[in-house]
């Protein structure tokens, strides 16, 4: 497992907030688009990007590279700024986010844009494909270190083809499969536990043969370890459902549904008005980032 | 006359009937052997999609998904991610049926290397009914970017279109039957991706000209309709057109030029399938007028597969019958 240092821990907080503005911008200049996920999972993507996976940003073809699959692509906003942060493509191109002729599709097109591992939007299929991923490198080699990390909502586990991969993942003991669930309890429609109840959802991964592990989403320190443990279990593949607020970093947009599929500007006008949100989005962020502590680590 | 390739004798009688099935597990298994990147994943109809062969041949290349389709799709996406060279076969109703997006997002919209095998296509699957009778597997797989589909004619074709699958780079459909299909092309025949070739050509001291364009299991009615038509001093030819899409639109051009009307054949809806895509491509080219002898907007139904075929006016009296009416 890989220690982070305090001073490192606070360099990745404040990576994250960067991300964030990035977020608020290019959903703001694009006039459409998710926002409660992509800021809810910022703290995971920014780690995942600068502290866990072994990539290279200048060669995004790298056959030993780690794979991370974006199962829930309409969060793509997350993965396009962290990309572009890590070096993948200009950051000034995020705000061709879904114009036409842009490389950053509405929803992830693989054939576009450096760095995606997959096309995806339609709910369920991403699992699938990193189960595939991580099997056929099994059989290539069964020593490899290259991880595979799915990415999956908990709307999404509505999905029947999720339960479909996870019961081929589970029976073949997939220990270089790590699937990191984004547990912040909304969907389009209202609160997962109303749409439909997922709990007890640790015991059902379990009950597929997972490793199963719960953590704060939003502590880096904390998930790092639990990566870290993902990456060291032997005999079965591992899941991280990692408690997450939506739209975590704007507190008036936090926790609230509605700003699953909305763009600053669109959303909900209970605590800030469309025209201020997009600038109170920002100025929240800002005044976050005056208070973390740490060196820039790009 | 008869292409030369062809069968020596191809009279109703002493023609041999294979399922086309078969042909897929022989290429499947020559695949593998050739390239050790060829894998194939079943959803629990091993032996029924012939992919038993491959699957005792080479057991670390095997992959049983379960009764999952959608699963199937993306799992061979991301195996051929991968650099592997997946088969992932099921029945059509169920693969590309049951999973078309996954097959069009995870597989189609990422160029994936994924060949498709739908079995037990077309209402000779038989007593099973409509259920499993896929006849809209062409219209819903051609109408995505990127996929090639192939409705070989028989055995031998479809052992051919397999190993042509196998070394073509992208995504590939391949329609197979579940009864016997007659062999009609020898393992010599040439078979090459989106290539037609006319198996039969009219007596051109007939002044009648009908030109019969077929795909897949129907080769056979086809060719003995245009016999029978020339019997009855109709000129007739056969288009064979085991590649749906891409179309050879060459070879359709001069093929409708040489005729006054078209009969298109095909064990499937005559909308979305060969039919459709004859007359599309026609409509703007070379205008002529097209009788399409196929499923006409009904579901199949169970009974035994010639009794079926011939129910649903696809025989070779039905294929005469729609050329009739045209010439």
């Amino acid at each position: 497992m890989q220690y982070l240092t305090s001073q490192e821990v606070r360099a990745l907080e404040l990576k994250a907030n960067t991300i964030r503005q990035s977020i608020i911008e290019m959903l703001t200049e694009a006039g459409s688009g998710h926002t409660a996920g992509p800021l809810g999972m910022a703290d995971i993507f920014t780690l995942l990007y600068f502290g866990t996976l072994k990539h290279d940003p200048k060669n995004p073809d790298w056959e030993e590279r780690d794979r991370l699959v974006l199962s829930n692509g309409h969060i793509c906003p997350v993965l396009y700024a962290t990309l572009a942060h890590a070096g993948y493509f200009p950051v000034e191109e995020l705000m061709t986010l879904r114009k036409l002729g842009s490389r950053l599709q509405g929803h992830p097109h693989r054939e576009a844009l450096p760095g995606l591992e997959t096309s995806s939007g339609p709910l369920g299929s991403g699992l699938s494909q990193a189960v595939g991923m991580a099997m056929a490198e099994r059989m290539d080699n069964p020593y490899s270190s290259k991880f595979f990390y799915c990415l999956t909502g908990d709307g999404e586990l509505n999905e029947g083809q999720i339960w479909e991969a996870l019961m081929l993942a589970g029976r073949e003991n997939l220990n270089n499969l790590i699937m990191i669930v984004d547990r912040n309890g909304i969907q389009i429609d209202g609160y997962t536990k109303d749409v439909m109840p997922l709990e007890p959802l640790a015991e059902k991964f379990a009950s597929f043969n997972f490793d199963v592990q719960e953590v704060d989403g939003h502590n880096i320190r904390a998930m790092n370890d639990a990566i870290g443990k993902a990456q060291s279990v032997y005999s079965q593949p591992s899941v991280i459902i990692a408690h997450t607020i939506a739209s975590k970093g704007v507190d008036v947009f936090e926790r609230d549904f509605r700003w699953h599929g909305n763009p600053p500007g669109k959303g909900p006008e209970d605590r800030v008005t469309k025209d201020k949100q997009s600038e109170v989005a920002l100025a929240k962020l800002r005044s976050l980032a005056g208070t973390i502590e740490a060196q820039d680590i790009s | 006359m008869f292409a030369s390739h062809l069968q020596p004798n191809l009279s109703p009688e002493a023609v041999e009937r294979v399922p086309t099935r078969n042909g897929y597990g022989e290429g499947l298994l020559e695949a593998g052997k050739r390239d050790n990147k060829v894998i194939a994943l079943c959803c629990d109809l091993t032996e029924s999609t012939r992919t038993d062969k491959f699957a005792q041949a080479y057991p670390e290349r095997f992959v049983q998904v379960g009764v999952a389709e959608q699963n199937l799709a993306s799992v061979g996406s991301g195996m051929a991610a991968m650099g592997r060279i997946p088969f992932i076969a099921s029945y059509a109703m169920f693969s590309p049926g049951r999973n078309w997006e996954q097959v069009r997002t995870t597989i189609a919209y990422n160029n994936a290397n994924v060949k498709l095998i739908g079995a037990h296509a077309g209402v000779s699957v038989g007593p099973d009914g409509a259920t499993h009778q896929a006849i809209e597997d062409i219209a819903i797989t051609r109408v995505i970017p990127n996929m090639v589909v192939i409705a070989p004619a028989d055995v031998h074709e479809a052992r051919k279109a397999t190993l042509a699958a196998a070394k073509y780079e992208g995504p590939v459909y391949i329609r197979l039957g579940r009864s016997g299909t007659p062999v009609v092309t020898t393992p010599e025949s040439p078979f090459v991706i989106g290539k037609a070739e006319v198996m039969y050509s009219r007596d051109e001291s007939l002044e009648k000209k009908v030109g019969i364009v077929v795909t897949g299991s129907l080769l056979h009615n086809a060719l003995m309709a245009a016999q029978e038509l020339q019997s009855n001093g109709i000129g007739a030819s056969v288009l064979h057109m085991p590649t749906i899409k891409p179309l050879d639109e060459e070879a359709l051009k001069t093929f409708a030029q040489d005729h006054d009307a078209l009969v298109t054949v095909e064990e499937h809806q005559i909308v979305g399938g060969l039919g459709g895509a004859v007359a599309e491509y026609l409509s703007s080219v070379a205008p002529i007028r097209i009788e399409r002898v196929g499923m006409d907007d009904v579901f199949g139904e169970s009974g035994e597969p010639d009794e079926l075929i011939a129910h649903f006016g696809m025989d070779t009296k039905g294929i005469v019958a729609a050329a009739m009416k045209v010439s």
